[in-house]
């Protein structure tokens, strides 16, 4: 916990220094981000006609794309610039990737969180229907997410093809993860292949928390909770096998 | 006590598998003084890397009852972006000492003054080996891991770094790698050899010497 805590400083350091407005980055990045694509789907319409508010529906579908998709971006090739640091034999592998997931968790989860608030302060939101419902989504995609980057970090460091790879396809699951859609949009046959996708459940149960029984949602919890611990062993695997073979630089 | 049983290290490269180290043993006694000779590439620096549990070995175990430095390189592994205040506070952090209390050491040893605060990157290559050697001595171990000193900024620098190793620190556990039989000889009472990936070890320097002479030689 001490190394993950120094890792955590020296991260934050290292990626936004003392300059300006510092660490604050770290949630206010995320935050426009999420700004930008609220604007966005307020003017293009993007939910077809649905009569679900468009700034919370925007805000939950985008902040969970930002929570599940950038700690992969974070972990993927995180080992490399980190290897001088190896000599120190309390310093592991999982412990950079654990630094990073958690500073790219916390990011997310403040620039959600800051925003609902904002926007429920001033009227444009409505505050969600089932708090407890929200927070366990939430969990659930960054459970997710962080569980996908470790494996990815990992693999990564075996073959750099994994690298090129995730760049597309973190771009061509953005439209398919249930961020700017609910299933119950969709025909039946497609609804079906697109509950394959994990992060797909857990938008969805998001939803659910915030408006209630005015969208209906489909989610199966324990698939996701199984992809999801299945992901995480295959990681936790693929950590010992590099960390076997790690050489510091 | 540092007990090193039957160790085995091999990288995959290209051309398949290479076995850097082949079954190696080693126990080294608290208090003790190893030098470790062999010529470039014969695996001293692996063997360092294993000992301070930097690296895992192919197979093999290393026991440890007695707390080990980190690889003193006397290169450092420096975030360039941060402060060498920044690093120290890192080093501390991670081996769980307490930071406020190292500052003024290291800054009065290093002779970096104001710098410190400064980013590593803008500093000489002289000034990040004094900020390193500093760093390395804020940090208490039984046993000092050294990997191959090469001297250190100035003569006079050089001679303090000297003092604070091998003089104030003299009854520590101490691990030296070199290709230099005069440093071994100058700061060991015991010392090994190795050689393509054996190691040999020998109670009397003068035996490991002559053993060194005649290998890095013939080889």
């Amino acid at each position: 916990m001490r190394v993950i805590g120094a890792l955590l400083m020296r991260e934050v350091l290292t990626r936004y220094g003392r300059h300006n407005i510092g660490f604050l980055w770290l949630f206010i990045e995320p935050m426009l981000f999420t700004l930008g694509v609220t604007a966005l789907w307020t003017f293009s319409n993007v939910h077809h006609g649905s009569n679900i508010p468009i700034v919370a529906f925007a805000v939950t579908g985008y902040s969970s794309v930002l929570l599940w998709r950038n700690m992969p971006g974070r972990t993927v090739g995180a080992v490399e610039p980190n290897l001088s640091l190896m000599y120190h034999r309390n310093v592991k592998i999982i412990d950079v990737f654990a630094a990073r997931l958690l500073l790219e968790a916390a990011g997310a989860t403040t620039s959600f969180f800051v925003l609902s608030i904002l926007w429920i302060s001033i009227g444009w939101m409505q505050p969600p229907q089932d708090i407890l419902k929200v927070l366990f989504a939430w969990f659930m995609l960054a459970w997710f997410g962080a569980s996908l980057a470790l494996l990815l970090g990992c693999l990564s460091e075996r073959s750099e093809v994994v690298d090129k790879i995730w760049h597309p396809t973190a771009y061509l699951l953005f439209p398919l993860s249930g961020a700017a859609f609910m299933v119950d949009f969709l025909p039946p046959v497609a609804q079906k292949v697109i509950l394959i996708l994990p992060m797909v459940h857990g938008v969805e149960l998001l939803r659910e928390g915030y408006f209630g029984s005015f969208v209906h949602a489909h989610y199966d919890i324990p698939y996701m909770a199984a992809v999801c611990f299945g992901l995480t062993s295959l990681a936790l695997a693929q950590e010992r096998y590099i960390s076997k073979r790690v050489t510091p630089e | 006590m540092i007990c090193i049983k039957d160790i085995v290290k091999k990288y995959h490269t290209r051309h398949g598998s290479v076995t850097v180290l082949d079954h190696i043993n080693l126990t080294i006694n608290k208090g003790e003084k190893v030098g470790i000779l062999g010529r470039n590439g014969s695996g001293k620096s692996t063997m360092i890397r294993l000992i301070s549990g930097a690296e895992q070995p192919s197979s093999g175990s290393i026991e440890r009852s007695i707390s080990i430095s980190w690889p003193l390189a006397f290169g450092g592994a420096f975030q360039g972006t941060l402060t060498g205040l920044d690093n120290l506070r890192f080093i501390c952090r991670i081996y769980g000492v307490e930071f406020e209390s190292r500052i003024d050491y290291v800054q009065e040893f290093s002779e970096l003054g104001p710098y410190l605060k400064e980013p590593v990157k803008t500093y000489s290559s002289g000034m990040r080996a004094r900020l390193a050697f500093a760093i390395s001595m804020a940090v208490e171990f039984d046993c000092f891991l050294i990997d191959e000193i090469i001297a250190v900024g100035d003569s006079r620098f050089h001679e303090k770094c000297q003092y604070e190793l091998f003089e104030k620190r003299k009854n520590r556990t101490m691990i030296i790698v070199s290709h230099q039989p005069d440093f071994i000889r100058t700061h060991c009472d015991k010392a090994a050899v190795l050689v393509s990936g054996k190691l040999y070890a020998f109670d009397q320097i003068d035996e490991a010497m002559a053993f060194y002479h005649e290998h890095s030689v013939s080889v």
